[in-house]
């Protein structure tokens, strides 16, 4: 949606869209400038944010000068308030918001008690990519056999750690700097401090001291994010125990490691580590490792992903205490199991991952001043975002996006519902559907998804009494994989025979992370498979793993065509 | 692929002979054909090209005790082309999965039973538990784990038994018990140290450990493994056998291991063949100095000395020839220069293959992997018993001189000295120092004849003297 041609080709739209802006101050030479960095900060930051969205305003398609924006903004909050918009909390929900919302006409501040990016730009998902990519290369040039299926010889591959380590940061001030600038040149206004809310429409911001300032705005974002949940019994000392904050600094790579967690951030760091040299010990509490995923795709990957490296793993344990290594003695984990509690073993190994989720952060948020009460530290939300207050009653103006609420903690789901509130105080009706929002593991090869996975369509189905069909396609038959000599994979499309609605889509492959947004493309516009399967994809790609997957499912073609409605979560 | 031919060979009658011989642990199992009464059924692996000649089970659609209709599917299996689901061409139930999800099996070997009533399920699974069990290892893509080499391929070097020597005194004792293993009842393993003991079917408990805090790590692994007491080459006794520390006890009696054995046969072998041995001296000051021009591009002295050897046997076939049958000469096709290697409890002779042909840049880095795979124990058979010429070399340890007793199989073996400086009188009166190294060949005279091993080490030193044209 943000792609510089559609940008240049773009008019104010015809459609009403409420913007006397656009009406008055008819659109501007546009400055290339302007795209570039919009597009920067949504390529980095929020990679799918802006197509996961669905959208059910008439005019979600139209495209809108940003510079419009900038000069609403410029003449001041219409409202009567200091601000039309104030999001608590930069970081890729709060940035997405905030320029969209310039992009709405509406006068924006987002406020920042940290960096600006958040916990993806500065120790998440950006940083972690840098370290996937350099492990990606070390373990190809590792591999002896497949250097030798191509006809190359590679001497002995080898890293400076502190070299990889830059790379990492150096990426992610990059891209907060990037991030910085492109709300900085579209005039939002970055207030430094802690964002405390007074009460409806009413907050102040500073360092929690007499210097504070009190604003108000006509609507307010809560957008701030999550920490690394570190269960009781764990002491981190960010040097042999250790969370993603600490990992992705990447100041040691330990021999041993185990990873608290299988989840996906685990599994990331699984593929670092491994990659680097260490060996790696999964402590999954439930009963298999990498939750979460397709199960059929999750054994795949397990065969692909853990089975032939140096890792192994205890499934069904707790780490009930973790002590950090002194005075010469390693780590020492020790493990309970999950369902008795009863002591199983203790470990001892080099350092200690956590990796066993995330927690909200909403501490010194003020949410007593308007009655709310956090659920296990989520603010609680409607579809909508609209948070409720302990009497079960919305709070007016204001919202929650992000990790913060717990819906879906992804960067790119938080922007999308950032967007999605947006739209709302603009005066669209508009809810997100999550189903369409894709979610990828930058593991070797990649894991991607979107939508529901086996289970739950068919549990869904016996709920809801529709016929579910899975149709597979190996990357083994794919022409580019195949000259990648990366033929292990495989994409899995779940799907409604009846109607042709694609439920869910699966890949574990060769740039599945990549790949996805055909589907969830698909997904959010309610494109059904009998329509999509005479999409053409260009040979040979990747892609045609999706092209032969959609090709390959048998809808009924009597059924009658039907546009799946939104789902709200 | 050719790593699950390894572990799994209960299931592979097309590997070549060699590869059977000297399989890990499941080689050993004994090998119970299935004998199935009538009502139950074996599913093989389907042959699903031309050219596959094993599948890998990606899957079991079907769990054990499941009803399986006939054209239902029961497994996805791996081809070398893709994945297919199998179908059952009978109905029944499914009683048994032998070869179990990862695992792979020649095609036409039984993979599960079927049993035609839920009675015989009982049945069918006592004759599951009485057939081989499949090696437990993993097979998807395991290329960094190494194979077993427990024997010694038939033509063993034996050149230099001062070498396996020099290398048994690197094995440390050292105790088993883990600083912190609560006094030895638990073990402390890393991850790739379990794996591989798993893989290899190497008992962990007893295995010293090198790593931190007396961790067992995988180089401990290999180790016991090479250490492995194989009496008789059955695998039961290998776990037990591992727990023996390397190191030697006075007054006892150690029998040898495996390779230890092969070396032994061989040695005993070597008397049949009539030998005699012809000396000469090099100079070798131009070959210093090439080498040390060309040293920091990763050339070592092993690969110019092979390098060198295997351009004067071009011009001298016969010293690289053989006698199989004590009727006649085989002259052998290709060059390959075997150079004997002192790894932990014996020896090995990885090969430079077509040594003459390849460049000594992609011979030195040949070498290297040679022996960093000798070291791990993954030499491909083919990469250690195909050499037509030996090559042994104790000249790093300060000798000046010794004597190589011939592997069976082969023509000659070439014993390399020291380099040393040696005061020299030359023709023209003076004496003058140089840097010297003897060699020392023992051929099989049946077929290498005196004057043909002279005229070889004459263009040999024609070659190290001038040696620019090694790095042609």
């Amino acid at each position: 949606m943000h792609s510089a041609i559609s940008l240049s080709l773009s008019s104010p739209s015809p459609i009403a869209r409420s913007s006397a802006v656009n009406d008055t101050c008819p659109s501007p030479p546009r400055s290339l400038r302007f795209c570039g960095l919009r597009r920067e900060a949504f390529g980095a930051g929020a990679s799918s944010a802006a197509t996961s969205l669905r959208l059910t305003s008439s005019d979600s398609r139209s495209q809108h000068s940003n510079l419009n924006g900038v000069f609403a903004a410029l003449k001041g909050s219409s409202s009567g308030f200091d601000y039309d918009l104030v999001i608590i909390g930069a970081g890729v929900g709060g940035h997405g918001a905030a320029l969209h919302a310039v992009e709405k006409g509406l006068k924006t501040a987002i406020i920042e008690g940290d960096v600006v990016g958040g916990t993806c730009v500065n120790r998440g998902c950006v940083p972690s990519k840098a370290l996937l990519a350099v492990s990606g290369r070390m373990r190809e040039l590792q591999n002896e056999q497949h250097m030798k299926s191509f006809g190359l010889q590679v001497a002995a591959a080898g890293y400076d750690r502190q070299k990889v380590a830059d790379h990492a940061n150096n990426l992610a001030s990059k891209i907060r700097g990037n991030l910085t600038n492109s709300m900085k040149a579209l005039g939002v206004d970055i207030l430094t401090g802690f964002g405390t809310i007074l009460g409806p429409q009413k907050l102040k911001f500073g360092k929690g001291d007499s210097g504070d300032k009190i604003i108000t705005a006509k609507d307010i974002i809560v957008a701030t994010g999550s920490v690394p949940l570190v269960p009781k019994g764990i002491e981190v000392d960010g040097k042999t125990v250790i969370t993603s904050d600490h990992a992705l600094k990447l100041e040691f790579v330990p021999q041993w490691i185990a990873i608290v967690g299988s989840g996906y951030i685990g599994l990331e760091f699984s593929d670092v580590y491994t990659a680097l040299g260490s060996e790696v010990t999964f402590v999954e509490a439930l009963d298999q490792i990498m939750p979460g995923f397709d199960p059929e795709i999750g054994k795949l990957a397990q065969r692909v992903l853990v089975n032939p490296r140096k890792i192994d793993s205890y499934t069904g344990v707790f780490a009930s205490k973790i002590t950090p290594a002194k005075d010469g003695k390693p780590v020492q984990i020790e493990l309970i199991d999950a369902k008795t509690k009863e002591p199983k073993e203790t470990l001892e190994v080099d350092a200690a991952l956590i990796a066993t989720g995330r927690a909200p952060f909403t501490k010194g948020l003020g949410l007593e001043n308007i009655n709310v009460q956090t659920q296990r530290g989520f603010v609680p939300v409607d579809e909508r975002m609209r948070v409720i207050d302990a009497n079960g009653k919305f709070v007016p103006h204001l919202y929650c996006i992000g990790d913060a609420n717990g819906k879906m903690m992804l960067a790119h789901a938080a922007s999308a519902q950032g967007i999605s509130v947006v739209e709302q105080v603009t005066g669209n009706a508009h809810v997100l559907n999550h189903l369409s929002i894709p979610a990828a593991c930058f593991t070797h090869p990649e894991i991607s998804m979107v939508g529901l996975t086996e289970p739950q369509a068919r549990e869904k189905a016996e709920k809801e009494g529709f016929e579910v069909s899975i149709v597979k396609t190996s990357f083994k038959a794919n022409t580019k994989a195949l000259a990648e000599n990366e033929g292990e994979g495989m994409a899995k499309l779940i799907y409604r025979p009846d109607n042709g609605e694609i439920l869910g889509v699966h890949i574990f492959g060769l740039h599945a992370a990549d790949l996805i947004h055909e589907a969830s493309n698909a997904i959010a516009m309610g494109t059904l498979i009998q329509d999509i399967k005479f999409a053409v994809h260009a040979h040979p790609t990747l892609s045609e793993v999706l092209d032969e997957l959609f090709k390959s499912a048998k809808v009924k073609l009597t059924a009658p065509k039907t546009v799946a409605q939104a789902v709200p979560v | 692929m050719s790593h699950s031919h390894l572990l799994h060979t209960t299931f592979v009658p097309t590997a070549p002979p060699s590869l059977r011989r000297r399989l890990g642990v499941g080689a050993h199992l004994p090998r119970k054909p299935h004998l199935i009464q009538s009502k139950i059924r074996e599913i093989f692996m389907p042959a699903l090209s031309s050219t596959m000649t094993e599948g890998k089970i990606v899957s079991w659609v079907k769990s054990e005790g499941d009803k399986l209709a006939k054209g239902e599917s029961v497994v996805v299996v791996e081809s070398d082309k893709a994945d297919m689901d199998v179908e059952s061409f009978y109905d029944g139930y499914l009683a048994a999965i032998i070869v179990d999800e990862g695992l792979s099996a020649a095609v036409g070997s039984t993979i599960a039973l079927l049993a035609e009533t839920e009675e015989e399920i009982a049945l069918a699974q006592s004759k599951k538990s009485s057939s081989p069990a499949p090696a437990s290892a993993s097979a998807a893509g395991g290329n960094d784990a190494p194979m077993v080499l427990e024997e010694m391929p038939s033509p063993v070097p034996a050149a230099a038994p001062a070498v396996a020597s020099v290398s048994s005194n690197a094995s440390a004792v050292g105790s088993a018990v883990h600083p912190a293993s609560e006094g030895g009842k638990r073990v402390v393993a890393s991850p790739y140290a379990k794996k591989l003991a798993k893989d290899l079917g190497v008992d962990l408990k007893g295995i010293v450990g090198s790593g931190p805090n007396g961790r067992v790590v995988a180089k401990d692994v290999e180790a016991a493994l090479a250490a492995v007491n194989v009496g008789g080459g059955s695998a039961a006794t290998t776990a037990a056998e591992v727990a023996k520390p390397s190191g030697v006890e006075l007054g006892s009696v150690v029998p040898f291991t495996t390779m230890q054995s092969a070396v032994s046969r061989n040695m005993v072998e070597s008397l049949a063949v009539p030998t005699f041995r012809v000396g000469y001296t090099f100079t070798t000051d131009a070959l210093d100095a090439l080498y040390k021009k060309i040293k920091s591009k990763g050339v070592t002295m092993t690969a110019l000395l092979a390098k060198a050897t295997a351009l004067a046997l071009v011009q001298h076939p016969v010293v690289n020839s053989s006698c199989r049958d004590g009727k006649s000469f085989t002259y052998n096709s290709h060059i390959n220069v075997a150079v004997a290697v002192a790894i932990d409890g014996g020896l090995i002779t990885p090969v430079l293959q077509d040594a003459d042909k390849i460049d000594i840049y992609s011979l030195s880095r040949k070498w290297k992997e040679l022996v960093d795979k000798a070291r791990a124990k993954q030499l491909q058979p083919q990469e250690y018993n195909s050499g037509t010429f030996t090559l042994s070399n104790l000249g790093m340890f300060g000798v000046d001189r010794f004597d190589a007793i011939l592997p069976p199989g082969t023509g000659a073996i070439m014993a390399v000295g020291a380099s040393e400086p040696a005061l020299v009188g030359t023709k023209d009166g003076r004496i003058g120092l140089k840097t010297q190294m003897q060699v020392n060949v023992t051929a099989d005279h049946r077929v290498i004849y005196g004057a043909d091993l002279a005229a070889f080490l004459q263009t040999l030193a024609k070659i190290i003297e001038d040696p620019n044209d090694l790095t042609l």
